[in-house]
């Protein structure tokens, strides 16, 4: 735990900073689902943060209240100090579902990402073009998204996301539908993408393992309804990590064992709620 | 199928039908004409009207009036199709209120429409282009609705954290969404916008495909109505190779699962 570390960065303004957050969402049947309660966050501008938790414990629900997408219904929500009143201008949102717009080649959909912002076409494409050598797609800017595998839509999601220079990066299990050894690759990708300019992270994942192999924080979810944030470790690795060797560092099992004994009873919990079980 | 034995096999079919045509209306079997060449006229006559058609040249205005109306009823009803099922569906209040009447409408067969418009518009192109137009305006309009409605979430929200405002929305997502919708309907809507024409042309009117085939119904000239059919529907299968090409340049981004369509 970490109590004392979060209290230091409380000095300087936060990335982003949840307090007492709850979210419901009302039913057809007329009653109310709270899916997240009194859930209270903090990224320092930087860091790499990550949520895991059961599935349908509301991690995305965290991350759209974060965009801006949905308003909680009690709690604020600042970023850099500023209460979040509309959708979140500072934050690039990668989404687990494909999100890349299907009649747009990769080029375009990368171009698009500041076009909206006014960049003339030209301009837009020479940067898009950059982008994606920086995502190891070089070639493939004539393509259509359902000409890209699954991995390389992804690549392309976060070069959409990223030429924007978004100071917050925020991310829905993007790695989620990916093989095993895509994962690895789109981690070292993230990584190495993250540490040219080091954006706050938020990223959500069921994944313990990639949890901690990419994080500098990981944060514990309980299962809902009702989640709240239950735990949060401070990773102690070193930077620059390369994600397939740190799995090997005795501290990584250390720090893998005594996470995931609180996430065990979470996640049966979960699944009995969900009656997935 | 590799593409040749494929073209020789449908040649086949049209070989086979022509000569059981031919056969059963000029053979008699057990003494008796299976199909009366009054009734059912026999290949060599319409092959002969077809062939005078063509060569004295008449048939290429008649062609022309139906093709022309068609890609009137086409473009207006796409266009009428297009604004108001953007309309609706961006504005779900106007939708809902105009419901029952957009259902209504859409149900009444279109052909008893024919005769008002025919007083309203005279016997000229225009009462077949609003025919075809009352045909066409309705798939394009539900397609265009629906693109708008079922544009997915998460590229809608997407498309938001990206930054657009409502007009760039517009242009990036709903629009092509929308077109995406419009055009895998086009050879529906094609098809429509012909038989408007046609339908039309055959209640009442001095030119067009539609009016030869009624006029030698009117003198039980059997062999003319046939030759009009299959002028018709040669007709119709060039402008359904036209649409495809259109459709295939158009929705490239698409993925294949439409090219696997037989």
């Amino acid at each position: 735990m970490v109590d004392a570390a979060s209290a230091s960065t409380q000095a300087v303004t936060s990335a982003v900073a949840l307090s007492g957050v709850t979210v419901a969402f009302r039913l057809a049947d007329g009653g109310v689902y709270r899916a997240v309660e009194h859930a209270s966050l903090k990224v320092a501008d930087g860091e790499f943060v990550s949520i895991v938790g059961p599935t349908g414990c509301g991690k995305s629900t965290l991350l759209n209240i974060t965009a801006g997408l949905i308003a909680p219904a009690e709690g604020r929500v600042n970023i850099y100090g500023a209460p979040l009143a509309a959708l979140n201008r500072q934050a690039g949102y990668l989404f687990q579902a494909d999100a890349l717009f299907p009649w747009k080649t990769a080029i375009d959909n990368i171009a698009i990402g500041i076009e909206t912002a006014g960049t003339s076409r030209s301009d837009a494409h020479k940067r898009a073009r950059e982008w994606l050598a920086r995502v190891g797609l070089g070639t493939f800017g004539d393509r259509y998204p359902h000409m890209l595998s699954g991995g390389q839509r992804k690549r392309i999601g976060l070069a959409q996301v990223l030429i924007r220079d978004p100071k917050i990066l925020l991310m829905d299990e993007p790695f989620g539908p990916l093989d095993a050894q895509t994962r690895q690759i789109m981690g070292s990708l993230l990584l190495d993408l993250w540490s040219a300019d080091r954006k706050a992270v938020l990223f959500v994942t069921h994944d313990l393992e990639e949890a901690i192999a990419l994080s500098d924080r990981v944060v514990i979810m309980s299962a809902g309804p009702a989640a709240r944030i239950i735990g949060d470790w401070r990773v102690p690795l070193a930077r620059p990590r390369d994600i397939a060797e740190v799995k090997l560092d005795p501290a990584f099992h250390d720090l893998h064992r005594e996470i995931w004994q609180m996430l065990k009873a979470e996640v049966v919990k979960g699944y009995a709620q969900s009656g997935e079980g | 199928m590799p593409r040749l034995n494929l073209l020789a096999l449908q040649a086949l079919v049209a070989i086979v039908s022509v000569a059981i045509w031919y056969v059963f209306s000029t053979y008699p079997v057990f003494g008796h004409v299976l199909l009366p060449p009054f009734f059912f006229s026999n290949p060599v006559d319409v092959a002969a009207q077809i062939a005078d058609w063509f060569i004295s040249g008449v048939i290429w205005k008649h062609l022309w009036i139906t093709l022309w109306e068609s890609m009137l009823s086409f473009a207006i009803g796409s266009l009428g199709g297009v604004l108001v099922g953007f309309w609706f569906a961006r504005q779900p209040r106007v939708a809902a209120v105009f419901d029952p009447y957009v259902k209504m409408a859409n149900s009444l067969p279109r052909v008893v429409l024919a005769p008002i418009f025919t007083l309203w518009l005279g016997l000229g192109i225009w009462s077949k282009v609003a025919l075809g137009v009352t045909l066409v305006f309705f798939i394009v309009f539900f397609n265009v609705y629906q693109g708008v409605k079922e544009v997915s979430p998460t590229v809608l929200a997407n498309a938001r954290m990206l930054g657009m405002n409502e007009r760039q929305l517009m242009r990036h997502v709903y629009w092509p969404s929308a077109l995406s919708w419009m055009f895998s309907s086009l050879h529906t809507s094609v098809g429509f916008a012909v038989i408007g024409a046609v339908v039309g042309e055959y209640l009442g009117s001095a030119a067009g495909l539609g009016y030869l085939i009624q006029q030698a119904e009117g003198v039980f000239d059997v062999a003319g109505v046939f030759a009009g059919m299959f002028v018709l529907a040669a007709f119709v299968i060039v402008i359904d190779a036209v649409v495809t090409v259109v459709e295939k340049r158009l929705l490239i981004w698409r993925p294949l699962a439409a090219d696997a369509r037989p």
